[in-house]
């Protein structure tokens, strides 16, 4: 081999790709079940997205109401996605959630707690009662604390056993994955560079986990890191998986809008659910003049229902600021946009006015610090100026619920990386406890796939070395084109032309614009070397971001109704035709240039004794009138379990 | 608003390096990290620098500026006057790898030292009881977001590297103090071993690692005082010892 295209290889039976909550769940898991396991992330250790949750985690424990239960929480799921979420992972979540909380405890963790001693809940849009295990407003920090701590305590255990700390679990922190290495539709392992010195390495494995997260990095004004940038989305499509649902894009809410340099930066959902209020510039609470009618029995019309419900919820209906996150962000915009927004764009959400300086401060201490040392602006005395931000990508790798598999044998995917838990719409808190419930999965299926295998093939020398003569072409270019450029360009396009209102001409421009950036990016060069270079990691990256968002635009442009986070100008409303329909994206194989094909794919249908859980008039609203029949007849013949 | 800025930046390896100047331009409202993306985007498309949330949640960006370790995302363009030059270098306790970039593995290798978290035995997921009042010392530590400024800032490693093998530094400290106050931990040894083997007693309690930590934890006072002073209660005193499990015992309950 050239000594250019010179790289080691190492053996693992799980290689885990993301070093956040799903990951390092996934990790453990693996781990425990006696695997070799790798986990690889592109960050140091302890840093990836997860450590900015803020709000908390979903899961109905019941503490703060003993109403709640696995059932509640399935059915404010399913209502949060509007009926488009895989019923089998909203199910799977809901009931296991709790576990998952709690098996954090015995890591180590230490969440808020109730007058009982108990882990504390808060309330979060579209939660039905409170909810959301949290510590403050950190509450990502103290998850991948724990999970960080617990990955330390394996390996310590292991260094008691086997003399090597990381005989069974080994970090690759700054360490990127460019490739994923298949032989036959099956996995055999991944290929990566170090950050710090451009050396490639090959992980030789059955199974690869993607737990890589989400794709803000495609929007200009986001509260996504540089490291959002869709990897695993377009790892698993060149390896020919199939995403689900990539139209669906979370703006949340309040980002911040003041100064330039913030914007997008997320505020925190916990300041409405503690008892924020949006206004506009007329000083007008805006927000009831937005509720939908799918949720008007939940929502309180008067601004006194409203603020009764903050301490007696079991007689008043929540305020509309606390809707699902797609209704405030569409009635934000429309504010905005009909002259009633600030000068920068975005309306006013308030604390000052509703809690004291104390209460402010212990309940929200990171927006408190983030606005005072950001904005200059002191949260505890005047109201914060928030408009939408890109936020969260429901759309992801297609994976089966229960093992997480994806269509390719011997991959896997948990977390943010995956679709379908939360259908057209996330709600808040339904991350953190997705990445536990499904990246513990992960990891346990993933294990058991290794024990099944007979024989672990691994990737040619030929592909590896054809790998990494392709990352490295950018830095043999000369005065190429810019690729933090390139970028900026391609974030503008995704922003301006496929955002939280979709018009399909603008789709059509946003799919040319993504023509021509894909040529720039073929040239752009990156001079400097290999040693932790940052122009030459941004002009590897932005392939997955193209890719990704190709997948979102042409989607975009294919379902021509308006759900959760996909709004279409021409198509205002939701229609019961679309919800029975997922869009598949999957590389084209019949084109020379990497490109995208998308089809429509039947939804699999709810069982009945899940859908008992729910009004009939309710699901009148989301259904079409053969499968509110089916669902007639099937319950008269007694069909639907006692359960 | 605007105004062209004067920047040294350190640029280098570990072999060799030196300050760098440039010229950029600054907007309202911007911090430190803002302008160093936009000599990459413009100028320096090499320059290495470590960053995640701009927003002092994740300890990525750690580096000193005009001299002073500080996170470059929470500083404020607004410190400085237009004429004033603002210079930028890497943590100086850490083995540099490229410009801004250093090699903080230290921190992770001190990490592992130290004896983790040990659940008791007879309690079951779910039935963990502790008071809010109980867990609020602990959780001062948790705020930690490892950017490792106190550890770069501590006299006891900063200009001596051969202290590093014994010294496991604050950052490691209050991660003993916080197991140390943890309700549940079932050890009872933590401020023997942090005496013992992460070095505590090369700290004399300057407290410039409490000065620098972006997360305005009490790093000397509430960790490493009480760390030090009870390691001389309890090595003698039996009844102490007796009495912090009895009030530990009085945190469970066996109702799930
Ligand atoms: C500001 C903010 C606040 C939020 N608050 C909440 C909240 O309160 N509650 C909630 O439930 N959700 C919240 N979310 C959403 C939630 O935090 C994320 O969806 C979740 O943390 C994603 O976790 P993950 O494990 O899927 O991926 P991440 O934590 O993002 O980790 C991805 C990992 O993959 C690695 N990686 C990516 N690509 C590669 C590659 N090519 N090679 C190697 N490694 C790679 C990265 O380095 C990283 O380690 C919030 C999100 C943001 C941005
Ligand atoms: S107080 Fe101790 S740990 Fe902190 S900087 Fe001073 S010597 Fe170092
Ligand atoms: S204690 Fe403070 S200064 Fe030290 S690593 Fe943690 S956050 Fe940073
Ligand atoms: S970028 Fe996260 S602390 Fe500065």
């Amino acid at each position: 081999m050239t000594d250019h295209a010179r790289y080691t290889r190492r053996e693992f039976d799980v290689v885990v790709i993301g070093a956040g909550g799903a990951g390092l769940r996934a990790a453990i898991e693996a781990r425990l079940a006696g695997k070799r396991t790798a986990i690889i992330s592109k960050s140091l250790f302890g840093k990836a997205h997860t450590v900015m949750a803020e709000g908390g985690a979903a899961a109905a424990m019941g503490n703060a109401n003993s109403k709640d239960s696995w059932q509640v929480h399935f059915r404010d799921t399913m209502r949060g996605g509007k009926f488009l979420n895989h019923y089998r992972m909203a199910e799977l979540h809901a009931k296991e959630a709790p576990d998952r909380i709690w098996e954090l405890e015995t890591y180590g963790a230490l969440f808020d707690r109730t007058p009982e001693g108990k882990i504390s809940q808060r309330n979060f849009g579209g939660h039905e009662y409170p909810r959301l295990a949290h510590v403050g407003d950190r509450t990502g920090l103290e998850l991948i604390r724990t999970l960080q701590q617990k990955i330390v305590s394996l390996q310590q255990a292991d260094q008691r056993e086997h003399g090597d700390a990381e005989a069974y679990l080994q970090v690759f922190a700054e360490c990127t994955v460019t490739q994923l290495l298949t032989d036959d539709n099956s996995i055999v392992g991944a290929l990566a560079y170090w950050r710090h010195n451009g050396e490639f390495l090959v992980f030789d494995a059955p199974t690869v986990v993607l737990a890589t997260g989400g794709i803000g990095k495609s929007y200009t004004v986001t509260s996504n890191s540089w490291e959002y940038t869709g990897d695993g989305h377009a790892l698993a499509l060149r390896a020919g998986a199939t995403l689900v649902n990539m139209e669906f894009l979370q703006f949340h809410p309040t980002g911040m809008v003041w100064p330039p340099s913030v914007k997008g930066l997320l505020v925190t959902e916990s300041v409405r659910g503690d008892g924020g209020v949006l206004r506009n510039t007329d000083g007008k609470r805006f927000m009831f003049d937005y509720v939908p009618d799918v949720f008007r029995k939940q929502y309180a019309d008067t601004e006194e229902e409203a603020d009764r419900w903050y301490t007696d919820p079991d007689n008043n209906r929540r305020p509309p600021e606390l809707l699902p996150r797609d209704e405030v962000a569409r009635a934000i915009n429309n504010e905005v946009k009909s002259g009633r927004g600030t000068e920068h764009g975005g309306v006013f959400l308030d604390v000052s006015t509703r809690m004291s300086a104390e209460v402010i401060t212990r309940r929200l201490p990171s927006m408190y610090h983030q606005f005072k040392e950001l904005a200059g602006v002191d949260i505890t005395q005047e109201p914060m100026e928030v408009g939408p931000t890109c936020h969260y990508v429901m759309g992801g790798v297609e994976v089966d619920p229960d093992t997480t598999a994806a269509s390719v044998r011997g991959l896997f995917a948990a977390g943010e990386v995956s679709g379908g838990m939360h259908g057209s719409n996330r709600l808040g808190g339904n991350s953190l406890s997705d990445l536990l419930v499904f990246g513990r999965r992960a990891g346990l299926h993933a294990a058991a796939y290794v024990d099944a295998l007979s024989a672990a093939p691994i990737a040619s020398d030929d592909t590896v070395q054809a790998g990494v003569t392709a990352a490295l072409e950018p830095l043999t270019v000369s005065d190429g084109e810019n690729p933090y450029q390139v970028q900026a360009d391609l974030q503008h396009t995704m922003n301006e032309l496929v955002g939280i209102i979709r018009r399909p001409a603008e789709i059509e421009q946003a799919l040319a614009q993504l023509e021509e950036l894909r040529k720039r990016a073929e040239k752009v060069g990156a001079p400097g070397g290999r040693l932790y270079n940052p122009g030459w990691h941004v002009a590897l990256d932005l392939g997955n971001l193209l890719l990704v968002s190709e997948c979102v635009a042409q989607a975009a442009l294919l379902r021509q109704e308006s759900r959760g986070g996909h709004t279409r100008d021409d198509f205002p409303g939701m229609s019961a035709q679309w919800r029975q329909r997922n869009l598949i994206c999957r590389l084209d194989a019949n084109s020379d240039r990497e490109s995208v094909t998308v089809t429509q794919q039947p939804i699999p249908s709810v069982p009945v004794e899940l859908l008992e859980l729910f009004d009939r008039s309710e699901l009148a609203k989301y259904m079409t009138s053969e499968e509110l029949a089916v669902l007639d007849t099937q319950e008269q013949s007694g069909d639907s379990g006692a359960a | 608003m605007s105004y062209q800025g004067k920047f040294r930046v350190w640029r280098g390896d570990h072999a060799s390096g030196e300050l760098t100047d440039f010229t950029a331009e600054v907007n309202e409202g911007e911090v430190v990290l803002d302008v160093v993306h936009r000599l990459q985007a413009t100028q320096a498309p090499d320059l290495a620098v470590r960053w995640n949330c701009k927003a002092g949640k994740c300890g990525s960006c750690s580096a000193e500026i005009n001299g002073r370790p500080r996170l470059l995302c929470m500083t404020r363009m607004n410190m400085f006057t237009p004429d004033q030059v603002v210079t930028i270098t890497p943590m100086r306790t850490f083995p540099v790898i490229k410009d801004l970039v250093t090699d903080v593995s230290f921190n992770y290798v001190k990490a592992r030292e130290l004896p983790a978290f040990e659940p008791p035995k007879d309690l079951a997921p779910g039935e963990y009881r502790m008071q809010q009042i109980d867990v609020e010392r602990s959780q001062e530590f948790r705020k930690c977001i490892e950017c490792f400024l106190c550890q770069n800032t501590c006299h006891v490693v900063r200009d001596h590297d051969e202290n590093k093998p014994e010294f496991s530094g604050p950052r490691l400290f209050i991660r003993a103090a916080e197991l140390d106050m943890h309700p549940l931990d079932t050890r009872d040894d933590r401020k023997e071993t942090a005496q013992a083997e992460q070095g505590l007693g090369y700290c004399n309690i300057t407290k410039c690692c409490t000065e620098v930590c972006p997360e305005h934890i009490k790093i000397t006072d509430n960790a490493i005082i009480p760390m030090k002073e009870r390691v001389v209660d309890r090595k003698y005193d039996p009844i102490t010892w007796l009495g912090r499990k009895i009030a530990r015992r009085d945190q469970l309950s066996n109702q799930p």
